[in-house]
């Protein structure tokens, strides 16, 4: 029974953390790591805090809400600085919020919102997917200039809030340009696989894809499954049918190195950068910033060294 | 020393054992805020976990309770947003309608002799099946009296809070401690997890105490279900997914013989509690994996498990070594 006793008491004492270090402590409640984005954020928070001297207390929620108030609390009694929340879902965080409000420790939502009184956080960072839909279709507009383009675009899963809004976005883009036409849409579920699948039909569709001038995909997954798509159909992806994509993630930086991809617009997985910013300004002299603080959607293409953003994402556990 | 009650104080002595290392490293978790969180975070888990002891202890198992948890929650929601009921009725509804769907298993598993693992597991697919029917999105609870619940706490010294829902777990392992160890019924139901033919040799009315069992854990179920929907202010149909397993992980770490027939109330709830001080402690740490909890939790129940196996054979051989005598 000693032994017992013995060995749980050496798991708890497994890697004692020494004592803090200086500077503030912030506590990070993210949901889970379900996807590569998220895995990356996490990582790229991980490395804001330490380049600017933070303590950072990560909780993995395993995608549980309940985890998640549990953490907070934790992160209240413990006394952090600060607190970041990748919110799992929207409800439900009205007490606990009230909690950290009561202890005056300012709360920062990353990436997703709450339906909580807006006085219950200090901000909130996201991007703007109508924005990003913009950014795609801006550039398209620009690149094939006065000449006739029939684009082609795989949707996201229907329904959801990014395929409506990045839709929705590239539509109001490409609305003003009259040489600019959207003639085939069908989601690919934002998956490889589907993106290569929809594709391969829109081809034979539009006479071996010889009709086709631009493909416009939600996210890079798609954009990627269709580039080997125009690939096998004999067709050059990046020149006789440009590619412009969503989200920026390894693959696609490595596909704009090939040529075989034209654009991309980044959803940048750097959601602590904007937030440690706006604690910074809020600790030093109590700057309230917009409860809404939007990231930058950036446009990446060939001309913007893609083989380096590729060796500079790769690590980030996308 | 009662060999019987060696597992309870087993698990007292980790617990204690397990403060101690975290007070040490982190002095900030004897504070009244942390034993307030404790009781608030884990109020859910330790109703439901009475009721599980309960069936843990008639040598049963209830797989259905983490969907009665997410059930109840969005019936609650869907409920209040679209009728005009007091809460105090829906939940009067709710409590009815888990401890007569609990009462149901119970039904079938006595009478048609099936293996409470089968008949619990379609439940637990048919609540979650029924949560999503209602809602598949999750539902906030807008209702001033909810609100009113949602902020009731007592102020302890050192500005902890014992939250209305804590109390309320306090008070359900107050009432299975007795049900459990002081009335005819706890005595049946341990009679019946020591073996049919013993309890039969009793004069326990199987069926009945079968019936009452579940029902009782589906009572717990959805009370748990209501602190739930307390706790996080939302229906949700996706929520407590698992939570049957944290249950009984607590009840067999609070030293209940996971066959039946032994066991104490009492030690699941300090299972419950050193769960979530080791929760607790990966938190305060910050730089552990959360996975660690479960892997803590695993080492746990396989090392009780053990342990009530060699108390098993202890007793065994002295009972043999009494005969032979």
């Amino acid at each position: 029974m000693t032994r017992y006793l013995m060995s749980t008491a050496a798991m708890l004492a497994v890697s004692a953390s020494a004592a803090l270090a200086e500077g503030e402590t912030i506590g990070f409640s993210q949901i889970g790591s379900e996807s590569g984005w998220r895995a990356a954020e996490t990582t790229l928070t991980r490395t804001q805090a330490e380049e600017r001297g933070y303590e950072l207390q990560f909780s993995d929620a395993q995608q549980r809400q309940e985890n998640q108030i549990a953490a907070i609390r934790s992160f209240v009694a413990q006394g952090v600085d600060a607190i970041l929340l990748a919110p799992v879902v929207a409800t439900g965080w009205d007490s606990v919020l009230e909690e950290a409000k009561e202890a005056e420790i300012p709360v920062v939502l990353l990436d997703r919102q709450v339906d909580s009184a807006e006085d219950l956080y200090l901000t909130a960072i996201g991007s703007n997917l109508v924005h990003e839909g913009e950014v795609a279709g801006e550039w398209l507009a620009g690149e094939v200039g006065e000449r006739d383009c029939r684009i082609v675009e795989l949707q996201g899963t229907t329904g959801s809030s990014p395929a409506i809004d990045r839709k929705a976005g590239f539509e109001a883009a490409i609305k003003d340009h009259a040489n600019l036409e959207i003639v085939r849409s069908q989601t690919g579920d934002f998956t490889r696989a589907l993106g290569k699948e929809v594709m391969e039909s829109f081809l034979q569709a539009e006479n071996g894809g010889k009709d086709i001038c631009a493909l416009y995909a939600h996210n890079d997954d798609m954009a990627v499954g269709a580039i080997q798509a125009i690939k096998e159909a004999g067709l050059k992806p990046g020149e006789d049918i440009l590619v412009v994509s969503i989200d920026g993630v390894p693959d696609i930086f490595q596909a704009m190195a090939n040529g075989e991809a034209n654009a991309t617009v980044e959803l940048t997985p750097n959601m602590a950068g904007p937030a440690f910013d706006a604690l910074e300004a809020y600790w030093a002299d109590g700057t309230m910033p917009e409860k809404f603080i939007q990231t930058e959607s950036r446009l990446y293409t060939q001309a913007d060294d893609p083989a380096g953003e590729y060796e500079r994402r790769k690590g980030l556990g996308y | 020393m009662n060999i019987r009650a060696l597992p309870l104080y087993v698990t007292i002595a980790i617990f204690l054992l397990a403060y101690l290392v975290c007070w040490t490293q982190f002095p900030a978790m004897l504070s009244t805020r942390v034993i307030g969180n404790l009781l608030t975070d884990n109020a859910y888990l330790g109703i439901v976990a009475v009721g599980m002891t309960l069936v843990i202890l008639s040598g049963g198992i209830d797989l259905s309770v983490g969907s009665v948890i997410a059930f109840s929650g969005v019936f609650i929601a869907v409920v209040l947003r679209d009728s005009t009921l007091h809460p105090l009725a829906v939940f009067a509804m709710l409590l009815a309608l888990t401890t007569a769907f609990g009462a149901a298993m119970g039904f079938l598993i006595d009478r048609l002799a099936m293996p409470a693992f089968i008949v619990t597991l379609a439940g637990m697919f048919l609540a979650r099946g029924a949560a999503y029917m209602l809602s598949i999105d999750s539902v906030p609870v807008v209702h001033p009296f909810f609100d009113w619940l949602e902020g009731l706490y007592w102020l302890m010294p050192g500005k902890g809070r014992l939250r209305l829902i804590g109390v309320v777990m306090l008070l359900a392992f107050a009432a299975g401690i007795v049900v459990a160890h002081k009335t005819r019924f706890g005595t049946s139901v341990l009679a019946l997890g020591g073996g049919e033919a013993t309890a039969r040799l009793m004069g326990v009315r199987q069926g009945r105490t079968t019936v009452l069992v579940y029902a009782f854990s589906g009572l717990m179920a959805g009370l748990s279900g209501i602190v739930f929907t307390i706790y996080t202010g939302s229906g949700y149909s996706l929520a407590t997914v698992g939570t049957e397993l944290t249950a009984i992980a607590a009840v067999v770490i609070g030293g209940t013989l996971l066959t039946g027939g032994a066991g104490y109330m009492f030690g699941t709830f300090i299972g419950v509690m050193t769960m979530g001080l080791i929760q607790t402690y990966i938190v305060f740490d910050g730089s552990l994996s959360s996975w660690w909890t479960k892997i803590v939790v695993g080492v746990l129940l396989l090392a009780f498990i053990l342990l009530q196996k060699g108390l098993v054979k202890l007793s065994q051989d002295r009972l043999a070594a009494g005969a032979g005598r």
